[in-house]
Parts: structure tokens; C-alpha cells; sequence
């Protein structure tokens, strides 16, 4: 609870941390329509595949910062070494990064599903399929952050490893958004994204502990 | 274990050979022709022991991995560290073939299909597991970061493999239903397994050869190294 207050507090005094991965996600959602042009038919298919691959990108990016600052200032040696429970650090970290970078992005979303001419009856479930996995993403990707925290530059190392992992998470929650707008029933694709975050809740701090414990061991 | 490997790997390489030369022989001369396929389904022979093969050697890499982690052994480490690239090899492989018999089949050398997904994801894992292996410097903290990757990645499979099936079947319902595959004929059959027997082998043979140079390099400055036969290398 003392990590994920001090995470907190860092992050609000520094802005650049939470606000470039939404800045990054708006600019990213913007860029489909000028790609693929301004149809608002061709734009309602594709929103819910655009939001959701937007969002994941971004925090894919933000999830570089994750561990960094505190490997770099010898803060997590200091956690490793302190004889707490690893693990519920890491889980109050991990809460702390989802607060940070992936609330804002839920928030953002319906304002940009509207640019994307996203159907009315989506908003609610893409914002609910968003709370949810971006959740879960943060869990899975702190992995891939945990495990190369003592590389100085790991951005593209981070994503080939995260990336095929979030598939799953990607599936279910465009999926879910895509069904929403064809008016179709959404609670099974919700009840699996959930079941994801069961899933990355529980097991993902096993392993990040143990991915930090070695990247600090090889850092000294 | 290094004189072990070297002992097991002409064994694994001539049964290899003996398997592969009847695999084929069986699987190209004798066995009928397909009365749907024609000659292409022969291109089984080698797609569906590699796609077999991608599968096992993950699973070996990350039972390795997880024996590395729970009790430090290190030659666990040093065969899922082997095992790695040979995996992506038949994975890529798999992929390649597959699309060469997508081609005449279903006219197009890729679809989304679920398999193909699946097994194309698998190679991605593969490629991150060696990215990271090739990015860590210390062996040490690199070997065990690997690990915990690969068993991250055994978990995440039947996820990514059930999720990826059911995004095809909600995506796109039978555009091109899978083709009904009738029990096989015996004179069909027999070559394939065959030929699976000749991919595991091949599969044993390079995993003892990549055994062998891996345990030389991590212990070049072992006096036990020093004192090796550099012509026969025993």
C-alpha cells in the first residue's frame, strides 16, 4: 500500500509520465482516419480494432518507465533486499502504473470513440472492456518490463516480448466493443476479459518478483 | 553429460537418416495419391511433423526452464537455451509449408485462420525468448530471466491458442471450413509417422550437437576443456 502511495505521488509530480502515453494514444487514433480516410461507415467498422490496438500500444509504451526509475536510484535493490513480501510490492506498484496510465485512457476513450463514429450502444462496454483490460495488461506487461529492467534500452526488446501475450486480451476486448455495436450480447466476452484479470492478478506478480530479484542480482 | 551428448548424437543422426529415407520413400513413392488433393497432400510429410515438433520443443524448453528455476541445474538451462532456435526453426517450417499447400488448396497462401495464428504467434514467442537470451549479457541473470519467459509463455499457449480459435469462429464462420479430414489410410498413415519419428530424431540429433558447443563455450576455461583432444574433441 506504501509503494503504490509513493508511485502515486511520483507520478503527479511528474506529468510527462502519465500524460505522453495518452497524448500518444489520442495522436495514434487520429492517425486511422488520415491513413485510411474520412468514411464514417469504413471508421465504425474499424473503431473498435483501432481504440483497443491504440490503447495497447500505449501501454506498452508507459510500461517502459514501470521499473526503470526505481532500478536506476536503487530503490528496488532496497525492496528486494528488505525482506517484505516481494510480491505484494510489486502488486502495489503494478496498481499504481494501471492508476496512472491505464485510468486515463479509459476515461479518454468515449471522447475518441466518437471521433471513430463508434456506434452509441458501444461506449459502455467499450469503456468496461477497457477498465478491465487494460488492468490486465498492465499485470502482463510488467512482466516483460520486470524481466529486462537491467537493459538500458528495452522499448522494442519489451514489445516483442509482451505483445504476443496480449492477444488474448486484445481478442476479447475489441471483440467485445465490436459486438456492442452490432448490438449483440457482450457478457461472455466481458466475463473472459475478466477472467484474464483473475488470472494476470494472481500469477503475474509471481513471476515479475522473480524477474526483479534477477535483474537486480545482475545489475550489481 | 558433454561425452554423454556426444556419444547419443551419431545414434540420433543415423536413426534420423533411416526414419527420414523410409518416411519419404513410403510418403513419396508408394503411398496413393489423394482422389480429392492430387500429389500436393503429400506436403504433409514434412508440415505436420514440423508443426508437431514447434509444439513439443516449446514444451521441452519451458519443462527445462521451470527444472532450471526449481532446482538450479544447469544443464536445464543449457537445453532450453539449445532448444530455442531449433523450435523456431520447425515453426517456421510449419508456417512456410502450411502456406505452400494453402496455395493450390485454398488459392491463397495465407489465411487468418485459427492454426495458423496460433502457430504464428508461437514463433513470436520463440523469437522474443532468444531476442532476450541475446540482449542479457551476464549468462547468469540472462538464463534465468529466459526461464521465467519461457514458463511464462507455456502458461499463455492454450489461452492465446483458445482465444485466437474462437476470434476465428466469431470473425469468420467457415469461409473456408477446414477440410474433412477422413481417417487416414494405413498406406498414408505409416509414412507420416515415420516421418514424425525422423523430425523428433533430427530434433535429438541438433539438440545434442547445440548441447555439445553450448557446454564448451559456457566452460572454455574448465581445465577439463583444456585437456580435450582438439582433433577428436573427446
Amino acid at each position: 500500500m506504501r509503494v503504490f502511495k509513493r508511485d502515486m505521488k511520483l507520478a503527479v509530480r511528474s506529468a510527462g509520465q502519465w500524460l505522453n502515453p495518452l497524448l500518444f494514444f489520442v495522436i495514434v487514433v487520429t492517425l486511422f482516419p488520415l491513413g485510411i480516410g474520412p468514411g464514417p461507415a469504413m471508421l465504425a467498422t474499424i473503431a473498435p480494432g483501432v481504440l483497443w490496438v491504440s490503447a495497447l500500444l500505449a501501454m506498452m509504451l508507459s510500461l517502459d518507465a514501470l521499473f526503470a526509475n526505481d532500478f536506476r536510484d536503487g530503490t528496488l535493490e532496497q525492496m528486494v533486499l528488505s525482506g517484505h513480501p516481494l510480491t505484494v510490492m510489486v502488486l502495489g506498484k503494478v496498481m499504481a502504473h494501471w492508476v496512472i496510465s491505464g485510468l486515463p485512457l479509459v476515461l479518454l476513450s468515449p471522447l475518441l470513440g466518437l471521433l471513430m463514429q463508434l456506434p452509441e450502444e458501444a461506449y459502455l462496454t467499450l469503456l468496461a472492456s477497457l477498465f478491465l483490460g487494460t488492468l490486465s495488461l498492465s499485470f502482463i506487461g510488467a512482466i516483460g518490463a520486470a524481466l529486462i529492467v537491467s537493459l538500458n534500452q528495452g522499448g522494442v526488446l519489451l514489445s516483442l516480448l509482451v505483445l504476443p501475450l496480449t492477444v488474448p486480451v486484445l481478442i476479447f476486448g475489441s471483440g467485445a466493443v465490436a459486438a456492442a455495436g452490432m448490438g449483440l450480447e457482450t457478457s461472455a466476452h466481458l466475463s473472459m476479459l475478466m477472467a484474464i484479470v483473475f488470472l494476470s492478478v494472481s500469477l503475474s506478480p509471481l513471476a515479475i518478483a522473480g524477474a526483479l530479484r534477477v535483474g537486480v542480482a545482475a545489475g550489481r | 553429460m558433454y561425452r554423454l551428448a556426444g556419444r547419443l548424437a551419431p545414434w540420433f543422426g543415423g536413426l534420423c537418416l533411416l526414419s527420414l529415407a523410409l518416411g519419404l520413400y513410403l510418403g513419396l513413392v508408394v503411398a496413393p495419391a489423394d482422389y480429392e488433393q492430387g500429389d500436393s497432400y503429400r506436403i504433409i510429410y514434412i508440415h505436420v511433423p514440423a508443426a508437431w515438433m514447434s509444439m513439443f520443443v516449446y514444451v521441452v524448453m519451458a519443462t527445462s526452464s521451470a527444472i532450471f528455476l526449481i532446482w538450479r541445474l544447469k544443464i536445464a538451462d543449457v537445453v532450453a537455451e539449445a532448444s530455442a532456435p531449433i523450435g523456431a526453426a520447425f515453426t517456421a517450417v510449419a508456417l512456410l509449408t502450411g502456406s505452400f499447400w494453402g496455395k493450390p488448396m485454398w488459392g491463397t497462401w495465407w489465411i487468418w485462420d485459427a492454426r495458423l495464428t496460433s502457430e504464428l504467434l508461437l514463433l513470436f514467442l520463440y523469437l522474443g525468448y532468444m531476442a532476450l537470451r541475446g540482449a542479457l549479457d551476464t549468462p547468469q541473470g540472462s538464463a534465468r530471466a529466459a526461464a521465467i519467459l519461457a514458463v511464462v509463455g507455456v502458461v499463455n499457449i492454450p489461452i492465446i491458442h483458445f482465444s485466437v480459435e474462437w476470434w476465428n469462429t466469431l470473425h469468420q464462420p467457415a469461409t473456408i471450413s477446414k477440410l474433412d479430414k477422413p481417417s487416414m489410410h494405413i498406406s498414408m498413415l505409416r509414412p507420416l509417422l515415420l516421418m514424425v519419428l525422423a523430425f523428433q530424431m533430427l530434433y535429438f540429433h541438433n539438440l545434442m550437437v547445440r548441447l555439445r558447443t553450448l557446454i564448451l563455450t559456457r566452460e572454455s576455461r574448465a581445465s577439463w576443456v583444456a585437456e580435450l583432444n582438439p582433433e577428436t574433441g573427446n
